[in-house]
């Protein structure tokens, strides 16, 4: 409708230059004749404004959106202190791990020392061939042993406890981590949005950037070949003449 | 046997550790990086090397292409320890001299197998 609007007034504005140059009015055909490519111009930059009209809108809108400003002012560098501090727990979870790891190893080595030497004087004593005098000291022997078992017993249960409780940290770094990814997928959410305002997003001109370094692999997200096994990495150095 | 463990992470240095004392080798030596570790091979006669990959200041690679490159330490046995599981990486490490390839998390089994094999390979 619009578009017939314009062409019937092109066709008037066709048919008065015609009609002044036929009357040999060049005033008001020059005038005509300017009116052609100002009119085009006019619609170009009318639509150009408009969308830099929108575009800035957007942008603005983007800018201040609260829950952006939040994000940006707020919750990156909290989520940046929130990694931080996951890191922390792990590391202190693992150190607390390894401490009551280290520590239970030689009580459990010396309980299986012990109790190994025993059994066999306890065989020569069932055996009856041990003489009265060895089956006192064995006898003595079994008593401290008793009592060395039961504190050993005790400090591993006692560790065994604190590794226990040290697996807290994946509930809590679990939740802190969630709440991060959140965030994320609010901004990156946004972000598209102002991309489809904006339009022109040439996407496929924009590649990946070429990382060194992968890091540990992640499921569900692309980062090339990777292995999956210790028997991949096998398999791959042994084609390799390993 | 004089092995030096690289690993920016105390706590992986620990597991290696401790899995190696089990292992019957009780002569280890700790560097957060290779930029650490290069002078402590250089000047302290280990028979082994351990390494992770992704670490600041040098790298594993780094330090295993200098390994390689210093006339002294040449032929010492390096096992790379590291989550890097891109296939290019692997090859990467192959290229450079590595000795045995091992991706976190790994079991003690995996490490004594490893450890065994180059030893075998070294020897023989």
């Amino acid at each position: 409708m619009e578009q017939t609007i314009v062409e019937n007034e092109r066709l008037a504005q066709a048919r008065a230059l015609v009609a002044s140059l036929e009357a040999g009015d060049d005033v008001d055909a020059t005038r005509i004749i300017r009116n052609f490519p100002e009119n085009i111009e006019t619609d170009l930059f009318q639509e150009v404004g408009r969308l830099t009209r929108e575009l800035h809108g957007a942008i603005i809108g983007f800018a201040m959106d609260d829950k952006v400003v939040q994000a940006v002012q707020h919750e990156m560098p909290d989520a940046a202190e929130r990694l931080t501090y996951v890191i922390e727990m792990t590391e202190n979870a693992a150190n607390t791990t390894l401490k009551a790891v280290e520590e239970s190893v030689p009580v459990s080595e010396e309980l299986l020392q012990v109790s190994s030497k025993l059994a066999a004087e306890w065989e020569r004593f069932r055996d009856r061939k041990m003489e009265l005098e060895d089956f006192r000291a064995l006898s003595e022997e079994i008593g401290s042993f008793l009592t060395l078992a039961s504190d050993h017993s005790k400090t591993l249960n006692k560790n065994l406890s604190e590794v226990l409780l040290a697996q807290g940290y994946q509930d809590i770094t679990g939740q802190i981590i969630r709440r991060v990814i959140t965030l994320i997928q609010d901004v990156e959410e946004k972000l598209v949005r102002l991309v489809a305002i904006s339009g022109t997003a040439r996407m496929n001109e924009i590649e990946k950037a070429k990382v060194e370094l992968e890091g540990p692999a992640v499921p569900n997200i692309e980062q090339g070949e990777m292995v999956n096994s210790q028997d991949d990495v096998d398999d791959l150095l042994s084609s390799l003449g390993f | 046997m004089k092995i030096l463990i690289v690993d920016d992470f105390s706590t992986m240095r620990r597991i290696i550790k401790n899995l190696l004392r089990d292992l019957g080798f009780t002569n280890t030596h700790e560097a957060d990086d290779g930029l650490t570790a290069l002078p402590m091979l250089q000047s302290g006669n280990f028979d082994f090397l351990i390494s992770d990959w992704n670490m600041p200041g040098m790298t594993g690679i780094d330090l295993l292409k200098k390994v390689r490159a210093d006339p002294k330490l040449a032929t010492l046995p390096v096992l790379m320890v590291t989550a890097e599981t891109k296939r290019e990486q692997i090859i990467l490490a192959a290229e450079a001299g590595v000795n045995g390839y091992v991706i976190k998390p790994f079991t003690a089994g995996t490490l004594e197998e490893k450890i065994n094999k180059i030893f075998e390979r070294v020897a023989g």
